[in-house]
């Protein structure tokens, strides 16, 4: 307990929590009643949520408790898995996205995700970026194309460090390295929503400073919202928490609040860490 | 059968020597024995058996040396024949000596004759021909004698054997006994015992490697001895013949080795690639568990299966398409493309399922990473998957070319037996396989360069597909790797 | 961007409208599938042909046309000495049973009326196989007291009257033919309707021996299916202790050493190297140096465990490594040596493993013909039984599938029948291994 409040309160790496008008930000995705089952387990049990444009936010929960499962409903990841069933409605822009016109592709070049462990693809680190925008369509020529990479780059904070190399394998790079690699190619499709699933889970404390920075910056454009393990970093860089717990959204509402004041019981155990 | 003989002696000594060592430990009394009882009955069965059974192979291989030597000895100058060798009057002597063991046997002749008759008074092919034994000429007087001298070098040898090994299993046997008390470790002496045999086993391995290469080298060797290795290869003509006077180049067996591969690799790569790309990426698990198996019973079908099914249907087919009827292109019904074509379709299951084990050792975060950016299933197989296993599948390709390029029957059955150089897919060719077996099945002699050349020829093939596998399993390996 | 009304698309796209990029993306993915089907498809469609091919040419092998027909065993011409002496019997060879064969079933000719342009009983040659005469024969050396009876047999017809029946042979096909007229074609629709000739379930195609070049009616897979048989005993025999002892070497005990390392890369090598090579070594090593006798199937079995043996190896360690290293801790931690413990708990747990392994491998064997073919087990060396066991494995003897090859070679319709026939069989047994193999997994499957 003690360890884990000195760890907490590290001033290195706890950004204070900003007091943010978000409320002024207009619904991004909204979700009513969502249900999700893998075969015969009930994943995901009445959740609703309302996630805004601009803003970041956090999922937070012990493992198992779904947060991962409902992240990945939001770009239909989980089609790829035979056995998972999404029931209920969400809506980005006010458009279903599990409408049967929907095209699981058109969605995902809108709601970009980044993974939990950096998956670079075996190529060079130009090509990693540029895979999005060519397949599709976003570059009309060669300088388009360069153009997109070295934006994506910059707003990836690590064009800097691979300017002199994009030609260079990305799997060749840090780890922390990598993973800013792979949020700029999923900005580099110009996404409207960010979802990443622990994005810092394999990175060291200094790599993990620098994606949490990014991510603060990101906000300006996107809606983002981050599965994450740690509280911490949940209060560093989100405004919004929501707190899942054995597939049950608890409770959801601003940062602040969640971890000051917490209204559900349950919300209170896990930040005192007494389940988890 | 005497050396089977003395196999069962030495058994029985191994059992016999089994049950005295453990009875010897359980009556001794006194302080509880390292081992339990069973261990010191099989260090004595273990002590008689294996020096024994060495010495008796070791004996069995190196008597022929040693007596071979000695009765080639016998052999004047003089004795050989015209156009004919030492090696040949040999395996005259050696057919000589077998026919009077058969004539002994069947009471044709009695030992003591069949020691001292002689050539001159005697005609020995017919006596022998009424003992079933066919001699293709007569027998010189000298060659006789060898064969008689043959004869009684391997009694004398076969005795002393038998003395040696026996005495050999009697010493084990004694000094087992002689271990078999409570204070002896039994069961350590046996489990080393039985860890040397396990590392013989496995060495088996190494010994099959370089017997394949010693029969490969030293009667190439000897053909190159007779052939010069600069028309082997560098002639383009290959046309033995059995009077002597053959043109044997390799070149037009490798074109068409190599045209047949290239076909069926043609045939095998894109179906195989695609099926295994919609098995591990597309199918769901019904479709994978019923299509998945039902494929691979095509790599189970025997390959002389695929050569009948060449000869008879697929050429026909060909022929009725591509002969005089039709196009007018195709002469017969085997030909490179009947055989290219079966070919590949018995290589389908094997590029399959070696690209489907690679697709799937593709990480799924590359393919979760895809698909985040909005990819499409296609894309993400064309633009991620498959370069990633690229190195892969290049390896399962080139494991299929040397598949290929060793395939015998269906070459054998389906390509044609003319040797030739030529770039028409629906000529008849020839392969290094299929010629090996023409060389070495028809009743030419062995010191003939027509039939040593099967053993260059092999030579060449070994090397090929040596080559081949090492470099693809260099390629695998190397890849797995990435991803473990 | 900010503002609370925008409703149906960031970008003013809407999800649901899918514009031409995606739709032609889709059509690239929706074609790709295609392919993909159709690569399973080609596969399945050549199995579907292959075995239709098998099937549809080799079921007429296992029917075989019968001639029912009295021969009266003439003593005249059998025992001219009249005493009924064996030996005496035996001076007469076939030749002179030939003609008692013809005039018999010229009788029958007579006897059902059939009108006919032949005059005599030596046209009916055409009709009856050539091996009639030799089976009259024996059965007549086995029972020397019925000559003078008139005794009821069952002869093959021809292979060309037998083809007729089987709609292989047809009046244009034979407008060549030497040996038989379009006239023994009607006389055999005749005495098809007589009853006198008809088809029967050919028992000997699988229990009999093969037959010379010009008697395809004779020939049966029984003698060489006896040498498979004695080959695949020698590499139970020899493949399955050694191999199991190399995997428990290589998989419980190796260091990592260069050797090992040697072991393995041979292992693997040798997996590849192609059959025909495994054929030379056994011709340079078994038969030119060793002097085991050639065609032998001890030998054949020898090749054939040599090329076995990394599969069995590969197999095996898989299964060796599938049992948990909990159970040799297990063991090891009761005091158990590490010899102990691996005979004692790991082998007996792997080896329904090891035993699939085995069959799989042994029925790869089973149908291997090239390197036979360089060690002198070729087809027409299956004439006869061998006597015993020990000349099971030690006579010349051929193997099921290298009596395919031979009657592949022999360019006769009548025995491109039997060798389709051959490989049916040859099937079956495959089929049966592989079932065996499937239903020990199944059964001793276990999932730690």
């Amino acid at each position: 307990m003690d360890a884990k409040l000195d760890k907490g309160t590290e001033p290195m790496y706890d950004a204070p929590l900003r007091k943010t008008d978000v409320e002024a930000n207009a619904t991004k995705i909204a979700a009513k009643d969502v249900q999700v089952y893998y075969g015969d387990t009930h994943a995901i049990k009445d959740v609703s949520v309302d996630i805004l444009d601009k803003t970041v936010t956090a999922f937070i929960g012990p493992s198992g408790c779904g947060k991962s499962t409902f992240l990945r409903c939001l770009n239909r990841m989980n089609d790829t898995i035979d056995v998972c069933r999404v029931e209920g409605l969400i809506q980005l822009d006010g458009e279903d996205i599990y409408d049967k016109r929907v095209d699981p592709v058109q969605l995902r070049a809108k709601v970009g995700m980044v993974f939990q462990k950096p998956n670079p693809f075996p190529k060079s680190i130009y090509d990693n970026v540029a895979y999005g925008p060519k397949i599709h369509g976003l570059a009309k020529n060669k300088a388009d194309l360069d153009e997109i990479v070295e934006k994506a780059l910059r707003r990836g904070a690590i064009w800097d460090e691979v300017k002199d190399r994009l030609d260079k394998p990305g799997t060749g790079l840090s780890g922390g390295q990598q993973q800013r690699l792979c949020i700029a190619r999923a900005v580099a499709t110009e996404p409207e929503v960010l979802l990443m699933d622990e994005p810092c889970s394999a990175l060291d404390p200094i790599a993990t400073a620098q994606v949490e920075e990014l991510i603060d910056e990101l906000r300006s454009q996107y809606s983002v919202v981050i599965v994450t393990h740690s509280m911490q970093q949940a209060a560093r860089v989100s405004q919004k928490t929501a707190f899942f717990h054995l597939g049950n959204l608890v409770e959801y509402g601003e940062t602040s609040q969640i971890f000051t004041n917490p209204v559900d019981p349950r919300t209170e155990s896990y930040i005192t860490g007494r389940i988890g | 059968m005497p050396v089977l003989w003395l196999i069962l002696i030495v058994l029985a000594l191994a059992a016999a020597g089994f049950v005295a060592g453990r009875l010897r430990v359980t009556t001794a009394g006194g302080a509880r024995p390292h081992s339990l009882p069973n261990y010191y009955g099989w260090n004595v069965a273990m002590k008689v058996m294996v020096p024994a059974f060495a010495a008796l192979i070791v004996w069995l291989l190196a008597q022929p040396f040693v007596v071979n030597g000695q009765v080639s000895g016998m052999i004047t100058e003089q004795a050989i024949p015209e156009g004919s060798t030492l090696g040949l009057v040999m395996s005259d002597v050696r057919r000589v000596a077998d026919g009077l063991d058969t004539a002994v046997s069947q009471g044709i002749m009695t030992h003591e004759q069949a020691g001292s008759i002689r050539a001159e008074f005697t005609d020995i092919r017919n006596r022998l021909g009424e003992a079933g034994v066919a001699l293709g000429s007569n027998v010189s007087a000298e060659v006789l004698r060898a064969a008689q001298k043959y004869r009684a070098l391997n009694a004398t040898g076969n005795l002393w054997m038998t003395i040696a090994v026996l005495a050999l299993a009697l010493a084990g046997l004694a000094w087992g006994l002689k271990q078999a008390h409570g204070e002896f470790r039994a069961r350590n002496t046996v489990e080393t015992g039985v860890r040397i045999i396990l590392l013989s086993a496995a060495s088996l391995a190494i010994l099959t490697t370089v017997g394949i290469v010693l029969s490969l080298i030293f009667n190439t060797i000897e053909f190159f001895r007779i052939y010069p290795a600069t028309e082997f290869f560098g002639s383009l003509t290959w046309s033995p013949s059995f009077g002597g006077g053959s043109e044997l180049g390799i070149w037009p067996l490798l074109w068409g080795t190599f045209y047949i591969s290239l076909i069926a690799l043609i045939v095998a790569v894109p179906i195989g690639l695609f099926a295994a790309v919609y098995l591990s990426e597309y199918a769901g698990s019904k479709m994978r568990a019923v299509a998945k198996p039902l494929l691979e019973v095509l790599a189970g079908i025997p390959t002389i299966v695929y050569g009948l099914f060449a000869l008879l249907t697929v050429g026909p087919l060909l022929l009725s398409v591509f002969g005089r009827d039709g196009l007018n292109w195709m002469q017969a019904g085997t030909a490179v493309m009947t055989a290219g074509l079966v070919m590949g379709i018995m290589l389908i299951p094997f590029v399959s399922s070696l690209s489907d084990d690679i697709i799937n050792a593709v990480p799924q975060s590359l393919r979760d990473g895809s698909y985040g950016l909005g990819a499409t299933q296609s894309e993400t197989i064309k633009q991620v998957i498959l370069p990633a296993a690229l190195p892969g599948i290049v390896g399962a390709i080139l494991l299929a070319a040397s598949r290929a390029i060793g395939e015998t029957m269906i070459v054998v059955l389906g390509a044609g037996a003319a040797a030739r150089l030529s770039l028409n897919p629906f000529d008849a060719m020839t392969t290094v396989t299929a010629k090996i077996v023409s060389q070495l099945t028809g009743d030419a002699d062995f010191a003939s360069p027509e039939a040593l050349v099967a053993f260059a020829l092999g030579m060449t093939l070994f090397v090929l597909t040596l080559g081949l596998n090492i470099f693809a399993l260099y390629i695998v390996r190397k890849y797995r790797e990435q991803y473990e | 961007m900010t503002d609370a009304t925008y409703q149906g698309g960031g970008n003013g796209s809407s999800l649901v409208a899918s514009d031409a990029r995606t739709k032609r993306r889709n059509a690239s993915e929706a074609r790709f599938r295609i392919y993909g089907l159709a690569a399973i498809g080609a596969g399945i469609f050549f199995l579907v042909v292959l075995l239709t091919a098998i099937v549809s040419n080799g079921i007429g092998a296992f029917q075989q046309t019968f001639i029912e027909v009295p021969v009266y065993l003439d003593p005249a011409k059998l025992d001219k000495q009249g005493n009924r002496n064996v030996d005496d019997i035996k001076k007469v060879s076939t030749f002179g049973y030939t003609p008692l064969i013809q005039a018999a079933l010229w009788q029958q000719v007579q006897n059902e009326g059939i009108a006919t342009d032949y005059t005599k009983a030596g046209d009916m040659k055409a009709l009856i196989s050539a091996s009639a005469a030799a089976q009259v024969r024996d059965w007549v050396i086995a029972h020397p007291d019925r000559i003078g009876d008139t005794v009821d047999f069952k002869i093959l017809a021809a292979s060309r009257v037998d083809g007729y029946l089987k709609d292989r042979v047809s009046r244009e096909s034979i407008a060549e033919d030497k040996n038989i007229d379009a006239g023994h074609l009607d006389l055999t629709d005749a005495l098809r309707e007589a009853g006198i000739v008809h088809k029967g379930f050919n028992t000997d195609f699988i229990f009999g021996s093969d037959a010379s070049e010009s008697r395809a009616e004779q020939a049966g897979l029984g003698v060489s299916m006896l040498g498979s048989l004695f080959m695949m005993l020698v590499v139970l025999l020899l493949a399955l202790p050694i191999g199991v002892a190399a995997s428990i070497y290589l998989e419980e005990f190796a260091a990592k050493n260069w050797f090992t390392d040697f072991i393995e890369v041979n292992i693997s090598n040798l997996a590849a190297v192609p059959s025909i090579v495994f054929g030379i070594l056994g011709l340079a090593v078994f038969i030119q140096f060793a002097h085991l006798p050639q065609s032998a199937p001890l030998v054949g079995g020898l090749v054939l465990t040599l090329m076995t043996l990394p599969t069995i190896i590969i197999s095996t360690r898989a299964s060796l490594k599938a049992v948990p290293p909990s159970i040799r801790d297990a063991a090891l931690g009761v005091g158990a040596s590490k010899m102990q413990a691996t005979f004692h708990h790991v082998l007996p747990l792997a080896m329904p493993g090891i035993l699939t392994g085995t069959i799989i491998g042994l029925a790869q064997a089973l149908g291997e013909t090239a390197p036979l073919l360089l060690i002198g087990m070729v087809g027409y060396i299956a004439t006869n039984y061998p006597d015993g066991v020990v000349a099971g494995f030690m006579s010349p003897n051929s193997a099921m599938p290298a009596q395919i090859y031979e009657w592949a070679k022999r360019a006769d319709p009548a025995y491109y029948e039997r060798a389709w026939g051959g490989i049916i069989i040859l099937l079956v047994f495959l089929l049966a291994m592989n079932v065996i193999a499937i239903i020990l997994r199944r059964k001793f499957e276990r999932r730690w």
